[in-house]
């Protein structure tokens, strides 16, 4: 079928680009890595990133947290402050000068430096080449602990429903939507019930929460609803972005339910935190 | 220089959109219609490789066209001239209302039967027609519907999606005085009964162009009702309007851009009716209009065109998709936009046709999810160029390259301020961990009350001990205990 595109259009564009070849991982663990904890998770879920470097210790891997890191300047770049978030983004990009892997457990953050530093970066040369070398090595904890560290979790904890939140840069920019799904279904006890409009935003998109709080809040309530619907215990995210954005609005709400960070709940149910 | 601050900026945006909120019905018809639109294109796209290789492909066609645009338009006239077809050229809408206006006064017109068009949206055709003693009728069922209720179209394929059967009943029962019924088939024979009439009355047939190949000199107008061939073919005169940016370079570029147009926007796999449109009627041929024209508006295209981030706006090929999968539009819908295009697409394009001044508030309007630039058949970066306009809406209306009409219209010293202050503490080690020791330790005097955030969230109060504090911690742990 496609065979009739390819012929319908000149030699110019006859090839079309290639598509996007799934991502290269390291075929063996690195002895060491960075932790690029991000501002939220600095704040306010400080437990999910002491969880993350856990399941990363028990990897057999040194964790170096550069005391230096704040923001990935995310926040500065999606308001159109482009020249504030390149200020910050240069400070951070500072601070990993070692080769070893930047693990972030966060997929807005780690998209930001994977895709988006390009951009910031675009008439600096020099810095654009140390850009793209922090893109290579810069992982989402997720995709760090299932494709690097292959990790195979043994679930110990009691039987629970939970329910899954991806967060859209997981998973239109770093194409790790699927990991934490398959990361729960190592753990026995856990049943992962799928909520409606899974791929749908839960309307933080970081200052938009606060520009357009009518439109972000019947995001939240649509998503919270869905959530709740599930007759989950828990509600589980591998990003504090949403996580805030969730809780804020479940806690608001007086409901019962509360999400958790992944790294926390994996860390939990495998024997950490005894 | 301050007179390029815009003195009247409309606000009302934030006002539609909390009324649609509050709109029961309206949410429920929006996000069942959305819903199934979803499903009926990752349907059709059944195959995620052919698909992507398609979008690849359609991307590369436009992106082709756009770089020789001048180029091309100049044979598309050239071949259209050879055609018959009489080319007009316009940079704004009023010089395309005067080139309409002009040719229905010479035809001494009294009526003008519309196919859907879009740009005749944009030059708000209908109303300056009107006014002109010359009634304009839509004939597209859905903008058909849309004008009964003195409406405008709240979706750019699906003009009265906003509308449930029981609401369209209701409206023809009480305007057209037909008995009340909700069932759909009946509804759309009541709606082309009417129409059937009008198509041989009217002076004029006004249609839009899906693709102008410059190639052959060809119109291409997809739709799915026969209207678009009914109003191009049986009134005497034919005026297409169109976008300078719809033409492609040949026949070849149209293959893939139909099926692409098509499954996008309603999962189709071709419509029902495929215009090619290359001429008037010839001697000695029995039907087809007298004569043909085509308007070419510019209506700030050119602007995005300019800039080579932003031209690729003008890659869009009107499917709608990105509407379908936006969980803004969904929520609000199209009207609340208050502008002809809505959505992702609407909210980058506008700024262009009517300068970001009156519409500040549209590239602020999506939690940049990536869901329209996701399924965005010729690959319109959407969520970056949503970004871009947001740099271009903050910057000081006073700094060049003036690269948009209305640069600046969110320009906020005080905002500016406040950015570059947070650049500072997150761009210095020392200042952040001054400041996030401050935030932990007087957690206590969080405020209840923290602006919107409040409005939908519990207070947000920060840990009583830093990641930072935590980790350093762990780690000097770690290498005291490996010692």
């Amino acid at each position: 079928m496609s065979e009739l595109f390819y012929n319908a259009v000149p030699n110019a564009t006859r090839v079309a680009p290639p598509l996007p070849t799934p991502r290269h991982y390291p075929a063996h663990k690195p002895r060491k890595v960075y932790l690029f904890g991000t501002c939220v998770v600095d704040l306010f879920f400080p437990e999910a990133g002491m969880d993350a470097i856990h399941l990363i210790e028990r990897e057999g891997i040194e964790v170096d947290y550069p005391q230096g890191q704040s923001c990935c300047g995310q926040p500065a770049y999606t308001s159109g402050y482009t020249d504030q978030a390149r200020e910050v983004a240069r400070a951070q990009l500072a601070l990993f000068a070692e080769d070893y892997p930047v693990v972030v457990p966060s997929g807005s953050c780690a998209g930001m430096l994977r895709e988006h530093y390009e951009d910031l970066f675009k008439d600096e040369p020099d810095t654009l080449k140390k850009v793209h070398a922090l893109a290579e090595r810069t992982f989402e904890l997720t995709e760090f602990l299932l494709f690097v560290c292959k990790v195979q979790f043994k679930d110990s904890g009691a039987p629970i429903k939970v329910a899954l939140h991806t967060s859209c840069s997981a998973r239109r920019e770093m194409n790790t939507h699927l990991h934490g799904r398959e990361m729960l279904a190592q753990l026995g006890n856990v049943e992962r019930i799928d909520h409606s409009h899974e791929s749908e935003c839960c309307g933080f998109g970081g200052t938009f929460s606060v520009r357009l709080p009518d439109i972000s809040g019947a995001m939240v309530a649509d998503k919270t609803r869905a959530l709740i619907e599930t007759g989950a215990h828990q509600v589980l995210t591998a990003d504090c972005g949403c996580l805030m954005n969730i809780n804020g609005s479940l806690e608001k709400q007086q409901k019962a339910l509360r999400g958790q960070h992944l790294a926390s709940f994996l860390w939990q149910r495998t024997g950490g935190a005894q | 220089m301050s007179s390029l601050i815009p003195a009247v900026v409309i606000e009302d945006f934030r006002e539609r959109a909390h009324e649609a909120l509050a709109d029961k019905q309206l949410r429920n018809n929006f996000r069942n219609a959305m819903d199934s639109l979803m499903t009926k294109r990752a349907v059709s796209f059944s195959n995620a490789h052919e698909r992507e290789h398609l979008r690849a492909l359609g991307n590369a066609v436009r992106a082709r066209a756009l770089s020789k645009l001048p180029d091309l338009l100049e044979r598309l006239e050239a071949n259209l001239t050879r055609n018959g077809v009489q080319v007009h050229w316009a940079e704004t809408v009023e010089q395309a209302n005067d080139i309409v206006l002009s040719i229905a006064r010479r035809r001494a017109a009294k009526q003008v039967i519309k196919g859907k068009s879009m740009v005749s949206e944009e030059m708000e055709m209908n109303h300056v027609l009107g006014a002109q003693g010359i009634e304009c009728l839509e004939s597209d069922m859905g903008e058909y519907i849309v004008q009964l209720d003195n409406e405008k179209p709240s979706h750019i394929i699906m003009p009265a999606i906003h509308k449930n059967a029981g609401q369209v009943a209701d409206l023809f029962h009480n305007k057209l005085g037909v008995e009340y019924t909700k069932d759909v088939d009946q509804l759309i024979q009541i709606g082309r009964r009417v129409l059937r009439q009008k198509f041989f009355e009217a002076d004029i047939g006004v249609s839009g162009v899906n693709f102008a190949v410059a190639e052959t000199g060809t119109l291409l107008l997809v739709e799915n009702e026969g209207n678009g061939r009914m109003s191009t073919t049986v009134p005497p005169v034919h005026i297409a309007v169109t976008g300078i940016e719809k033409v492609v370079e040949n026949l070849r570029d149209v293959v893939p851009l139909v099926s692409l147009l098509t499954r996008s926007a309603l999962g189709q796999p071709i419509t029902t009716y495929v215009n090619m449109i290359s001429g008037p009627r010839k001697p000695g041929e029995l039907d087809g209009p007298e004569e043909v024209h085509l308007v070419l508006l510019d209506n700030g295209r050119s602007q995005a065109f300019a800039d080579s981030e932003l031209r690729q706006t003008l890659n869009c090929i009107r499917c709608g998709a990105c509407m379908n999968h936006c969980p803004v539009y969904t929520r609000i819908g199209g009207h609340a936009y208050g502008e002809v295009y809505p959505g992702p697409i609407g909210a980058i394009i506008t700024p262009h046709m009517v300068g970001l001044g009156k519409v500040p508030d549209h590239p602020s309007a999506s939690s940049l999810c990536g869901a329209c630039g996701e399924v965005c058949p010729v690959k319109i970066p959407i969520p970056a160029l949503l970004r871009r306009l947001r740099e271009e809406n903050v910057k000081s209306p006073d700094a060049v390259p003036r690269i948009m009409r209305g640069q600046g219209s969110k320009y906020s010293r005080k905002e500016r301020l406040m950015w570059n202050l947070w650049a500072k503490l997150n761009s210095s080690p020392a200042l952040y961990r001054v400041f996030v020791k401050a935030a932990t330790r007087l957690r206590g005097l969080t405020p209840n009350n923290v602006g919107p955030w409040t409005q939908n969230h519990s207070a947000p109060k920060p840990a009583a001990r830093s990641l930072h504090d935590m980790a350093r911690e762990h780690m000097a742990k770690k290498s005291g205990a490996s010692r």
